[in-house]
């Protein structure tokens, strides 16, 4: 076993279980609101992050990344959250379909499925930040836990953005990030489909008066 | 620059189809541009390829590798004999094909020239690549391609409710069809996975495993080309679609079927096991009995036509599992006979039954009316196409010295041989299929006299069949082509076996063109002469003679004391054309001795009706004994998976979290 982990893969650790214990807070935030800033904030440490590994291992295509990640996963989608829930009317408590105890469980089970999981893999891998890749694993899990268990749309895009941070963080801590082609690709699809959605958001209250997707299972055939 | 070879030609071939399709989409509603210019340069192009193959054949293979495809595996291209036999065929018929539809669209008929016009070239590009096709990727593109673009040829007119179910039930069992060739493809490559058709020539393949490969490509090429039980989109498909689509489809996209049962059968499994033969036999007769008896109890004349097609189909299908059974005793020369029949026949059928398909349409064109009931005497109005379509219901039959004939003949001739097969039971059954053959051809030349009487013969049954009109040039001179090859193909059987020869020995090793060459054009001895020989040329001469010798002698001592009556009216005076043979009549003592083949409703009049009126509805046997049974099955099965269709995103969602979870943990190295 090497005995002296370095500062910087010190510093990432703690990053990243920055961006678990936000996941987990996301899990358990009950205000829209809230749930946007502590997303905002995800994505600051994310880009904190990206930005320490980018300086530790000097690729230059990480410094895009962590702008990039800066510009849209802090800055401009919070906005864009922010406005669509003040021009919708919708800062009520969200209602989740689980209770929050009981979902602060199973994110436990997850987290520690995830870190069996992913061990073997990052033993493979060589990179510096070799350790987050189960807690990116356990991002993207909780991610999916909180889309479900959420009635409502927009705590539902909060949670597919999320698991969108936790992707972005396995391939930052396994590989040094995607191709700077594919990273620009995936961020412009997650903008373009924050729009539609914001876009479909008012069709859905137009249609029913309301953004409880549980309106939406008269949709479905036969 | 390496100079130019057959494939390179039929690859710029292909390609030019491809571009003349997509040229009518600049302009697609100019039906002027695209009928009058682009399908005459379609038809030169099939022109083309029908000489290219013509002047390959007999030639060593030629192969070619495109760079498109997937990365491991880029199209593979081969033209071989057994290919050039089919791209022959293609290029020749569709000739005449594409020259009939370029007078044949018209304006406001269904969907907007420009997209026919792709949707045609396209289907004619896919079957060539089809033929060519030397690996399973590219086969079953191609195969894909044949089956969507001739789909939407299908459903041209798709406002009609009917169309859009025939098409829908096309593309089903293409769909099914495909797969099991699929999966075919996948049992010969035995697990090496190397898609080629080389590799899977290489592979040795255990009985079990090549019975599999066989059987599926059996089920496979029998959908797409309409085999007993999997035949119920044929009659539905061919009325549905215009009749230049019809045309190519009964006449060479069932070929394509054809070839593809031959590639596996003979060329890529390697191994040939006796009772294959016996399978692909049975299943022939059954489709050979069936198609012709539903062919002889329609009232519809594109119906008709397409039940003839399975028929056809069904003969070469025995055609082919005779040829596998000599072969698998290794009797080639016998085996040789009966692919030369299967090839001949293929030959035959395309042009005999693209030109009757071609010549319901000058007659749906011209009276607007399919049903044989309103139709009659329109032998006045159009004699064009009446007489073309005589040659074609000659051939259909199985007459002398028509194409048909000479293949059914040379069948018929592999099936005196099978005496030698060494085997006891095979022995005795096999000569009761050739009795069923001479039903087959029987009852055939019944439908036929059917088809061509009620249509053209007799006294117009409706009064408005007086404004019938002929066909129009482009249309008259595709069904000339087309009957100028029926004929071609009856008189010169001889040098037309040795131009197709290359193909047989490709198959089997051994060929009848020595043997046939020896007795010059004129004569047609398959074996030796002394069993059976064949002279076309006496035929016609003496029918020739016979007919004028007749017409002379008519002149001659009746000359002015013959007096012209109402045909059919059979002496009687007050007799209406109403009055004569019905389409339902005419067959209807096939219906009464074959009644339990036929599924039938019957309303009889009785004397208290108002009005009393007789109806007969002919329908299949196999929609209620196999179709509607598995449809069922099928509702059933998704009434189960409804239930878990819930409506709820959360659930949705959970189901593809769960999923990830377990396969995350499945596949935990």
């Amino acid at each position: 076993m090497s005995a002296i982990i370095p500062l910087s893969a010190q510093l990432i650790n703690l990053c990243a279980s920055v961006i678990l214990l936000l996941a987990f807070a996301m899990l358990a935030q009950r205000r829209v609101m809230q749930l946007i800033n502590l997303f905002a904030l995800q994505g600051l440490v994310l880009c904190l992050s990206t930005l320490i590994v980018a300086v530790t291992t000097g690729q230059h295509h990480l410094y895009y990344s962590a702008g990039l990640t800066l510009a849209l996963k802090a800055i401009l989608l919070p906005w864009i959250l922010h406005r669509l829930v003040r021009k919708l009317y919708v800062k009520w408590d969200v209602e989740s379909l689980v209770n929050v105890p009981t979902t602060m469980l199973v994110g436990v089970v997850l987290v520690m499925i995830a870190f069996n999981v992913a061990q073997p893999i990052s033993l493979l891998s060589q990179t510096v930040s070799r350790g987050t890749l189960g807690i990116a694993l356990a991002v993207v899990m909780l991610a999916f836990v909180m889309m479900i268990t959420r009635t409502k749309a927009i705590p539902q895009v909060v949670g597919f953005l999320a698991m969108e941070n936790g992707l972005f963080l396995a391939a930052t801590s396994a590989t040094y990030g995607m191709p700077m082609v594919v990273e620009l690709g995936i961020a412009l699809d997650v903008l373009v489909g924050v729009i539609i959605l914001g876009v479909f958001f008012f069709q859905i209250r137009d249609q029913f008066d309301s953004l409880d997707i549980s309106h939406m299972e008269k949709l479905k055939d036969g | 620059m390496p100079p130019l070879i057959s494939i390179d030609v039929l690859l710029i071939a292909a390609c030019a189809w491809l571009a003349i399709g997509l040229a009518g989409m600049l302009a697609p509603r100019r039906l002027e541009f695209i009928s009058k210019t682009l399908f005459p340069f379609g038809s030169v192009v099939s022109f083309i390829v029908g000489v290219t193959a013509l002047f390959f054949l007999g030639d060593e293979p030629q192969a070619t590798v495109l760079a498109i495809g997937l990365p491991t595996l880029p199209f593979h291209l081969r033209l071989d004999n057994l290919a050039a036999v089919f791209v022959l065929l293609l290029g020749f018929v569709s000739f005449g094909i594409s020259v009939y539809a370029a007078g044949y669209f018209r304006k406001g008929e269904g969907a907007a020239p420009g997209l026919l016009c792709i949707e045609y070239h396209l289907f004619l590009a896919s079957m060539l690549m089809v033929l060519l096709a030397d690996d399973a990727y590219a086969f079953m593109v191609a195969w894909e391609g044949m089956a969507l673009s001739s789909f939407l040829l299908v459903t041209t007119d798709h406002r009609h409710e009917a169309i859009r179910r025939a098409g829908y039930l096309y593309l089903l069992i293409a769909h099914v069809g495909a797969i099991s060739i699929l999966l075919s493809f996948g049992v010969m490559t035995g697990g090496a996975g190397d898609y080629t058709f080389a590799g899977m020539r290489a592979q040795e393949l255990s009985p079990f495993w090549g019975s599999a490969a066989f059987l599926l490509a059996l089920v496979g090429f029998g959908a797409k080309a309409g085999l007993v039980p999997v035949h119920v989109w044929l009659p539905e498909a061919h009325p549905a679609a215009p009749s230049p689509v019809s045309a190519m489809m009964s006449g060479i996209m069932l070929k394509t079927a054809i070839y593809g049962l031959l590639r596996v059968c003979f060329d890529l499994v390697g191994t040939t096991i006796w009772w294959w033969g016996v399978v692909a036999m049975a299943i022939g007769l059954v489709t050979a009995l069936f198609g012709v008896l539903y062919s002889t109890v329609q009232s519809d004349m594109k119906r008709l036509l397409a039940y003839s097609s399975i028929e056809n189909i069904g003969l070469l299908a025995v055609g082919i599992g005779l040829a596998l059974l000599f072969h698998s005793f290794h009797m080639e020369i016998l085996a040789a006979l009966a692919m030369t029949a299967v090839f001949y026949h293929c030959l035959a059928h395309a042009g005999f039954k693209s030109l009757l398909f071609l010549c319901t349409g000058s007659v749906l064109h011209a009276t607007h009316e399919r049903s044989l009931g309103r139709l009659g005497g329109l032998i006045h109005r159009m004699p064009w196409v009446a007489w073309l379509a005589l040659l074609g219901v000659i051939a259909s039959a199985g007459l002398p010295p028509l194409s048909g004939f000479v293949s059914e003949w040379l069948l018929l001739q592999a099936f005196l041989f099978s005496p030698g097969l060494p085997h006891s039971w095979l022995n005795m059954i096999v000569p009761v299929a050739a009795a069923v053959i001479a039903l087959v051809a029987a009852m055939a030349g019944f439908a036929m006299v059917k088809f061509h009487g009620i249509i053209f013969l007799g006294q117009m049954r409706e009064p408005n069949l007086i404004h019938a009109h002929d066909a129009g040039p482009w249309e008259r001179a595709g069904l000339v082509w087309l009957a100028v090859l029926t004929v071609l193909l009856g008189v010169l059987p001889s040098t037309l076996i040795g131009l197709i020869d290359g193909a047989t020995q490709q198959l089997l090793g051994t060929g009848l063109a020595g043997r046939v060459a020896e007795h010059g054009w004129a004569m047609l001895a398959p074996i030796s002469p002394d069993r059976a020989s064949y002279m076309p040329m006496l035929f016609l001469a003496t029918i020739a003679t016979v007919l004028l010798l007749a017409r002379w002698m008519v002149r001659r001592f009746y000359h002015g004391r013959t007096r012209r009556s109402d045909a059919w009216d059979c002496g009687y005076f007050f007799q209406g054309p109403r009055a004569q043979d019905t389409a339902e009549g005419f067959s209807q003592p096939i219906r009464r001795i074959f009644e339990p083949m036929f599924r039938m409703e019957r309303h009889f009049p009785s004397i208290r009706d108002e009005q009393p009126y007789y109806s007969v509805k002919v329908e299949d046997h196999f929609w209620y004994w196999l179709y509607l049974p598995v449809a069922r099955v099928a509702d059933w099965v998704s009434g189960l998976i409804v239930r878990i269709q819930g409506g709820r995103i959360a659930i949705y969602l959970l189901y593809s979290f769960l999923t990830l979870l377990l396969l995350l943990l499945v596949a935990r190295p």
